[in-house]
């Protein structure tokens, strides 16, 4: 049996092992996501960084809810310009960086891939769905049109892997998956928050500054594992999978589902930043006594009985 | 009462007192915050508004607990203007706070921060301590707790002024430089003005005394989250905002020096 080794390959992007922070976690400062990696991650994710600064929606930005958090944070960011040198300092300290980035229309899209590209960044995720900013910038990923006609404006300006993030709060993941793909996606990160809301019933309104947030953490996943599940079916290209992960267990999970690697976001809030070498650790536990010795043997090997099950559904329908 | 600490308490403001010009403590009851640590923050929700982190400048006395709120912008000069009676929501405590040790302790407050500070002297007091208390302000009028200090401290309360008003004529970091001198302090205590707990750390660094110091950043999500409050590699609202020596010497490079705006821009630290 060969070496275990839990190192994945994203469209050419080698990750020591398959975990990486949610982009927004923790994803402002270089030193803090340098922390991230020490503390096991396979890579990090930025915040997302768009063509102008933005300071994001006031307080409050978050709210704690069963099973995790619902926020607004209103994509604040010091802007791509400012960002470079970040991604510069980044690289210098030896941390693997995906640039997380978005824009308010195909122009900036592209504009600011370019310059994130320059910088230095590894991989670039294209942040299709933040759910937060709906009415400023429009929801990119509840259109599979506009998601490939971007993806493919931002792969002419960059030659380097592009993941891109979709939102659960569409009527077919599938199809917009597709279209990603189609526009020439190196992979899909899936997913973004889904669209929620808190309301205190003290002061009879909604908790959040901007109304409605999204919804992270435990009471995500099974959501968000069943984008996974379903977008592995739509597309060739490899899967992230993100959405309430927060022991390996999950990530495990969301492994068997299809994704060749995850992002851990809200479970920091739950379980400290030594999150991330607990999940890694854990992973590599399980493949050892299951006698996996690479990640990709794990990726999409639930569908095998899910196939099964479909199957039998079809049958059903059948006799109906 | 089916909440959590995470969970935001709408409470009643009982106590609505002027400290000094343009500082206000709002004082209130609420089950969570009476278990804080002494340097913990609350986050202080007012509707339609914002929410601002907070530190206790009073944990459960006599059932209520107080914040001291300096009016520097919209959301603080909103708190500063509300009356008894009046309610917004509360969240916490978050944060680590003080370890309490030392046996007699050096206590550096610069102007509104000898609000987080209050608990602390009560618990190092009540614990047999003998703290020295060096309260400093711009001038004599803008000295906060000046009568419940001298309460708890008698002649360990000194004063240091920067126009010389009263007590000591300057800086206060440069009146506890003189008094660390002396030799006889085993821990130092600080809040304030950034620019003031540098000079604090770094002669009570040369002097090879512990240090203790309460940070301020903008504070978003207070969960450990978003990143809004990092210095160097550590959050304010979670890993802080009381930050010891090791800590300290880890982010010299920004500690008095820069900080992140609401973009996550790096800015200068201007005071």
């Amino acid at each position: 049996m060969s070496k275990l080794s839990l190192a994945v390959d994203l469209a050419g992007f080698r990750l020591r092992n398959p975990t990486m922070n949610a982009a927004g976690v923790l994803g402002m400062s270089p030193p803090l996501l340098k922390r991230v990696y020490d503390a096991g991650a396979g890579a990090v994710v930025t915040k997302s960084i768009g063509p102008v600064p933005r300071a994001g929606h006031p307080n409050p930005t978050l709210v704690q809810v069963s099973g995790g958090a619902l926020n607004a944070m209103g994509l604040p960011n010091p802007g791509v310009d400012y960002f470079v040198d970040e991604i510069v300092k980044l690289k210098e300290m030896g941390v693997p960086t995906v640039a997380s980035f978005f824009g308010g229309s195909v122009q900036e899209f592209a504009e600011v891939a370019y310059k994130l590209t320059k910088a230095g960044a590894d991989a670039l995720e294209l942040n299709a769905s933040c759910p937060n900013v709906a009415e400023e910038l429009g929801m990119l990923a509840a259109d599979a049109g506009n998601v490939e006609r971007v993806t493919a404006a931002v792969k002419e300006e960059t030659s380097l892997p592009v993941f891109v993030k979709l939102s659960p709060n569409v009527t077919n993941i599938k199809t917009v998956a597709k279209a990603a793909e189609w526009g020439g996606a190196d992979a899909i990160t899936a997913v973004n928050t889904l669209l929620g809301i808190a309301i205190d019933v003290n002061f009879r309104r909604p908790v959040l500054t901007n109304t409605t947030g999204g919804l992270s953490g435990p009471a995500a996943k099974p959501v968000a594992l069943r984008c996974v599940w379903e977008v592995s079916q739509a597309v060739e290209i490899p899967i992230i999978g993100c959405g309430g992960i927060t022991t390996w267990e999950d990530a495990a999970e969301y492994l068997l589902a299809g994704a060749s690697a995850v992002e851990i976001g809200t479970a920091v809030m739950t379980r400290g930043v030594g999150v991330y070498g607990e999940i890694v650790e854990g992973l590599e536990r399980y493949m050892a006594e299951n006698g996996f010795s690479r990640v990709e043997e794990v990726v999409g090997l639930a569908h095998e009985a899910g196939r099964y099950a479909e199957n039998s559904l079809d049958r059903c329908n059948i006799r109906v | 009462m089916p909440t959590k600490l995470e969970d935001t308490r709408k409470i009643v403001l009982t106590d609505v007192i002027s400290e000094c010009e343009g500082i206000t403590s709002l004082w209130f009851a609420d089950q969570w915050t009476a278990e804080a640590q002494p340097g913990q923050y609350v986050m202080a929700w007012i509707p339609g508004l914002d929410e601002v982190p907070m530190s206790l400048s009073a944990i459960d006395e006599g059932g209520r607990s107080s914040i001291t709120v300096r009016a520097v912008g919209e959301a603080t000069e909103a708190l500063c203007s509300l009356k008894p009676g009046d309610r917004i929501g509360v969240r916490g405590p978050f944060g680590n706070g003080y370890r309490v040790e030392g046996r007699r302790p050096i206590i550096v407050a610069g102007g509104s921060g000898a609000g987080s500070l209050m608990p602390l002297v009560r618990e190092l007091v009540s614990g047999g301590a003998e703290p020295t208390f060096v309260l400093g302000a711009r001038t004599a009028s803008q000295l906060m707790f000046l009568g419940r200090l001298e309460k708890l401290l008698g002649d360990s309360l000194v004063v240091s002024t920067d126009d010389g008003s009263r007590g000591f004529s300057g800086y206060a970091s440069g009146y506890a430089a003189k008094l660390m001198e002396g030799g006889c302090y085993d821990h130092v205590y600080t809040c304030g003005p950034e620019l003031m707990m540098v000079k604090v750390f770094m002669d009570a660094e040369s002097m090879g005394l512990p240090v203790q110091a309460s940070l301020e950043r903008y504070i978003k999500c207070s969960v450990g989250l978003c990143g809004a409050c990092a210095v160097g590699p550590y959050r304010v609202c979670v890993d802080g905002p009381v930050f010891d020596s090791g800590m300290l010497r880890q982010v010299r490079g920004e500690f008095g020096v820069s900080k992140m705006d609401l973009s996550g821009k790096v800015v200068r630290v201007d005071h």
